[in-house]
């Protein structure tokens, strides 16, 4: 063989090991192109799988009860020797418990978000901020631990109650949950006003409150308003803690009474349920869905409109 | 082409994931197919604990035996062995006289309850009929019954909690009660009552601390022995129900002698009920 033939080889060689090669990546591309899609369908499958089951289970026991009877029926006893299945009390409770707990979170929250984005220095900021993310990290479970140590006693002692543990407490404690979501969410939305509005308006000789409170929340409205949708959703959603700070006893709700939330009905039940009490217990389940479905659809709509 | 191959390699990925699953589920069917004997229990809710105590501590001695447990409540588990639809039947209450004709109840634990105050509390010693109207809301400050003028605050379990099944048909308030609180866990209640000087409330007795104080029930105070010799009221028997004229299998028979024995005193303590005397 010669020098010729050889080198000549050598190429046919290197080119077909060059065009395998990039077979093989090929085919490695096309198949994480599938896990990725994969991984994609599998979040949306979970989200169909939970809805379907939510549905299927739920659906029943509200048919059996009466909806009228399930939604507006104003006492519940499921393991009384003539059951009652009614859920109004807990779909008050879960109501006035989040709007008590906006009421006494927003205003906190926003205000911390005005002082992170305008009034502090850099320094502070950080560290405040660090501690409102490090708020957002603390489990449910101990918010409740802490509030039924703590709060539930002072609340006892503060207002003169026998007992301290009611919807006051739960609100205390899901005003404090909240306040992550609606501090870091409307200090962006405040960051993100153009400075030149602020100028402005301290141009024209208004006070630095005056310009925080005419000025750049009233521009920063919509990203305040999706903060305050997310902390809804927060609270209505939250078992552990509340079901650890207000009584659980399924009474109409007063603010110094025991109650009991949608979220507790469902998980304070479930683990000793059976036969339609379980049913019931799926159908308030599917309510509540249906409750943190509609936040979410105005979430989006608010969001939307805030891109527009 | 290379989306075909992509949704091939996802459809490949899932089928081998379905696989997966199907392959454990064929592993446990050969099990109790195989050399295992399984015991089934069925019945008491309230007996969940001890009897998940108990199968686990006999389970982990005797890995060839599965015992199974389905809680349905006491009445239900008693006809489930009536009928043979399981081994052995577990009742929360004592057989009523015609389910005593063809069945045999064997006492394995007792539940003694305890009725908890603040040790602050100066009552100290109440009757069943108080203890009843207390939870009732007939009496609603301590003072009415020798203590301060405090209000009392009704501490209870949630509504499928074996205790509280218990102490209300054992005070007979079933459904009457007016609870400020219905707690989850016996921890919470014990906790609640603690840090309330009003609070009463219900618990095992195993699970007393310190920090609460248990009242005398008819000027009895709660102990293993006073439950023991049935002196403390507020208890009731744990029972293993059996058919009497049919032998058990091989295994449950196994694990019927295992739990009425000695040697499952210290797993029924644990569990938070009281082993009968022998």
């Amino acid at each position: 063989m010669s020098a010729a033939q050889i080198s000549l080889t050598g190429t046919m060689e290197s080119s077909t090991r060059k065009s395998g090669l990039k077979k093989v990546a090929d085919l490695f591309e096309s198949i994480m192109g599938g896990v990725f899609s994969l991984c994609g369908f599998l979040a949306v499958g979970f989200v169909l799988l939970i809805t379907g089951f939510l549905i299927v289970s739920g659906v029943p026991a509200i048919k059996e009860i009466g909806i009228i009877d399930f939604l507006f029926g104003t006492k519940w006893a499921s393991t009384a020797a003539e059951p009652a299945y009614g859920i109004l009390p807990f779909i008050t409770t879960s109501v006035f418990g989040t709007a008590g707990a906006i009421v006494i979170g927003v205003p906190i929250g926003l205000m911390c978000a005005i002082f992170l984005a305008k009034m502090s220095g850099d320094k502070t900021a950080s560290a405040v901020r660090s501690a409102v993310d490090l708020l957002s990290g603390i489990p449910s479970v101990v918010y409740g631990l802490v509030g039924m140590i703590i709060i539930v006693p002072c609340v006892r002692e503060v207002f003169d109650l026998p007992d301290g543990a009611n919807l006051f407490s739960a609100i205390i404690v899901l005003a404090v949950m909240i306040l992550p979501s609606v501090i870091s969410v409307s200090e962006t939305a405040i960051r993100a006003v153009p400075k030149e509005y602020e100028e402005a308006s301290l141009a024209l000789g208004a006070t630095k409150t005056e310009t925080v409170f005419k000025a750049v929340v009233p521009a920063a409205k919509s990203g305040i308003v999706t903060a305050v949708v997310l902390g809804i959703g927060r609270a209505i959603g939250e078992a552990m803690a509340v079901m650890m700070v207000a009584g659980n006893v399924a009474n109409m709700p007063g603010l110094f009474k025991s109650v009991r939330f949608l979220t507790t009905a469902v998980a304070s039940e479930m683990s000793y349920s059976s036969g339609l009490q379980r049913q019931a217990l799926f159908s308030i389940a599917l309510v509540l869905f249906v409750f943190i479905m509609a936040i979410n659809i105005i979430l989006n709509i608010a969001v939307k409109r805030k891109k527009d | 082409m290379k989306k075909i191959i992509g949704i091939i390699s996802a459809a490949a990925l899932i089928t081998a994931m379905a696989a997966g699953c199907g392959g454990a589920g064929s592993d446990t069917a050969k099990t109790s197919g195989g050399k295992t004997a399984s015991v089934s229990t069925d019945g008491s809710t309230s007996m969940e604990k001890v009897i998940g105590y108990l199968s686990e501590s006999y389970m982990a001695d005797n890995s060839g035996t599965k015992v199974t447990y389905n809680p349905t409540g006491s009445g239900a588990g008693i006809q489930a062995v009536s009928e043979g639809r399981c081994d052995i039947g577990l009742s929360s209450r004592d057989l009523k006289e015609e389910e005593a004709a063809k069945l045999k109840g064997t006492v394995v634990a007792i539940d003694g309850i305890a009725v908890i105050v603040n040790p602050e509390n100066p009552v100290s010693d109440l009757t069943i009929e108080q203890i009843g109207s207390i939870y009732t809301g007939e009496i609603t400050n301590w003072s009415q019954i020798g203590g301060n003028d405090v209000p009392i605050v009704l501490i209870g379990r949630e509504a499928a909690s074996g205790t509280r099944d218990g102490f209300e048909s054992i005070t007979k308030t079933e459904d009457k009660c007016k609870y400020n609180q219905e707690l989850t866990s016996t921890g919470d209640v014990v906790q609640t009552v603690s840090s309330n000087p009003g609070a009463i409330g219900y618990a095992s007795l195993a699970s007393v601390k310190d920090n609460v104080k248990a009242v005398e029930v008819e000027g009895v105070k709660p102990t293993t022995e006073t439950i023991q010799s049935g002196e403390y009221k507020i208890q009731r028997d744990f029972v293993f129900v059996t058919k009497k004229d049919e032998q058990l299998s091989e295994a449950a028979q196994a694990f019927f002698e295992y739990a009425t024995s000695e040697k499952a005193d210290s797993v029924i303590e644990k569990a938070g009920a009281v082993p009968v005397k022998r």
